[in-house]
């Protein structure tokens, strides 16, 4: 929030005294508060000073229960096992090209993936007609594991990266349709009708409400579509191909390396937290006019 | 007033909705004839459910009669048209523009160039008094200012008419009256042309020049009511004017409600 619009706020306070502004530029969301006054000064540090302290306490547990309970690790693998794992993995299974792999084939197919199915999205919110004879199909499709289809993509087109791409598209492609195609349902009649009273033309109500309008919406879908991304390029890396975080899960399973298996696990987790944030930094910046405690 | 040119003219409109499942047809108004004639606040009244939002959506060309026609400076009315400006009970501001741009989005339609938009808009902004908030939000102004706003996009296209379908009925008393006063000045410095459609009996009174009233479903227009008070400026003052009370028990008489709350 830049400065000048918090003064302009502060003014048409004084000036139309009796009238009310609603809401404060940077409004707090109500449990903020609450636990500011019930924590007082340093609430939120402390906060998060017992969640790292929990994370500490949560790896002490995994690195020293397991070997006094007798647990060997080729069953859990400790923290450190995990590490030294790490380290090897990196030296000899030339790690960064599985991560970079991984990573690639994830984004984009979430970006393609995306476009598809907010273009679909749009195009059926345009036309009713389009709408209502693909519903069923586009239900039946949402409804069937989108992930099953894996290994005919490989039958189809071989141990390439392409299976695990369109596998990627596909589940990201449909949460992405679905949520775009209700906002378009939805929007408010009485904003349509204020652009026809304007004379707008069906093109320019599109660009000027339903895709603003529609904005929520299409980034709750990206939300949900960066976290499926990644399960889709595991599954398609699982059953083929000889690269890839999945691929390495399956490797390390056959060698029963159960420390690489768990890293691969941990670090396919990371490839979707950086996903999700990515959107999440976008969701902030296009959606930077709905206050934040709504959000 | 009675000399002047008419703005608006419905003569003899009916507007039937055909029920969903295709039964007998709903008559929403019925052979509703009236006048506004330039510069005059007309206001309409009447029990919910009677079609004051009908007209409204017929005057605006969002729908067309079934019967009667509807002339706006004596040119009939055959769709959307750009002299009609309309004003709901919701803002319908856009929540992703500021409220400058708010305002220009009437005039998008339009074959200006960007700077005399922004010109226009800024100068409905001054009118509203509303110029310190041109680069907010919406969601940073509060239900009045919002409404303000919405008030300078309608009168940014510069309309023949402004057509206000309960605008002031989501806001709570106080800014209810405040809002009132910052309307009928606006309005009356300008000289708009307005149509008024309200539940609020005191707010037809303190607000118009002429009060329609209209009957339950099918909505017909039963009494005319000239509203003869000073201050059409200040419905402030009007307010606490004894013979605005006098006015309120007419229509409340012509409205029958003692007779249906007993």
């Amino acid at each position: 929030m830049t400065s000048p619009d918090i003064s302009a706020v502060n003014q048409g306070r004084s000036a139309f005294g009796t009238e009310r502004v609603a809401t404060l530029p940077e409004p707090v969301a109500p449990g903020h508060e609450a636990i500011g006054s019930a924590g007082a000064l340093g609430s939120r540090t402390s906060i998060l000073f017992a969640s790292i302290a929990f994370g500490i306490v949560f790896l002490l547990i995994w690195q020293f229960l397991p070997p006094a309970l007798g647990v060997p690790s080729f069953i859990i693998p400790t923290v450190t096992d995990l590490a030294h794992e790490f380290t090897r993995m990196v030296a000899r299974e030339n790690l960064l090209k599985h991560i970079l792999s991984t990573v690639t084939i994830a984004t984009a197919g979430f970006i393609i993936g995306s476009l598809l199915g907010a273009a679909l999205g749009y195009v059926l919110g345009m036309s009713v007609l389009i709408e209502k004879v693909l519903s069923p199909y586009l239900l039946g499709l949402q409804i069937a594991p989108k992930v099953a289809f894996a290994p005919l993509f490989i039958m189809w087109l071989g141990y390439n990266a392409w299976p695990k791409l369109i596998v990627t598209i596909l589940v990201v492609f449909f949460p992405i349709l679905v949520n775009v195609l209700q906002s378009m349902k939805t929007v408010d009649r009485d904003l349509i009708n204020l652009a026809r009273a304007y004379s707008m033309s069906r093109w320019q109500i599109f660009w000027k409400i339903e895709v603003p309008a529609s904005m929520p919406a299409l980034m709750a879908g990206l939300r949900i579509g960066a976290t499926l991304a990644v399960i889709g390029v595991t599954v398609g890396e699982l059953v083929g191909g000889n690269t890839g975080l999945g691929y390495l899960i399956t490797f390390g399973e056959g060698q029963a390396n159960t420390a690489m298996v768990f890293n691969a696990i941990v670090l396919l987790t990371f490839v979707g937290i950086l996903l999700y944030g990515a959107v999440a930094m976008i969701e902030a910046r296009v959606l930077h006019y709905i206050p934040r405690a709504v959000r | 007033m009675q000399n002047t040119a008419s703005v608006l003219d419905l003569i003899g409109v009916t507007k039937r909705f055909v029920a969903p499942g295709g039964g007998s047809a709903l008559t929403a108004i019925d052979r509703v004839s009236m006048t506004v004639r330039d510069g005059e606040f007309v206001a309409v009244v009447g029990p919910s459910g009677c079609g004051k939002s009908t007209i409204l959506n017929l005057v605006a060309g969002l729908d067309r009669p079934s019967e009667g026609r509807i002339l706006l400076r004596e040119v009939p009315v055959e769709g959307p048209n750009p002299s009609v400006g309309f004003m709901l009970q919701k803002d319908l501001l856009l929540p992703w523009r500021t409220i400058v741009r708010n305002v220009e989005f009437g005039l998008e339609a339009r074959a200006i160039s960007r700077a005399e938009r922004r010109e226009r808009a800024l100068r409905e902004l001054a009118r509203c008094r509303l110029s310190d908030f041109a680069g907010s939000y919406p969601y940073q102004l509060s239900g009045g200012m919002r409404q303000r706003a919405a008030l300078a996009r309608t009168l940014a296209i510069e309309p023949a008419i402004v057509l206000l379908d309960e605008p002031f009925t989501a806001l709570d008393a106080q800014t209810k009256l405040i809002l009132q006063k910052s309307f009928a000045q606006t309005i009356a410095s300008s000289q708009i042309t307005t149509l008024l459609i309200t539940h609020d009996l005191m707010e037809a009174v303190i607000m118009s020049d002429r009060i329609l009233v209209m009957s339950e479903r099918p909505g017909r227009i039963v009494e005319e009511i000239p509203v003869d008070l000073p201050d059409r400026d200040n419905p402030l003052a009007r307010i606490s004017a004894p013979r605005a009370r006098e006015y309120v028990d007419h229509l409340l008489s012509s409205l029958h409600l003692e007779e249906k709350a007993a």
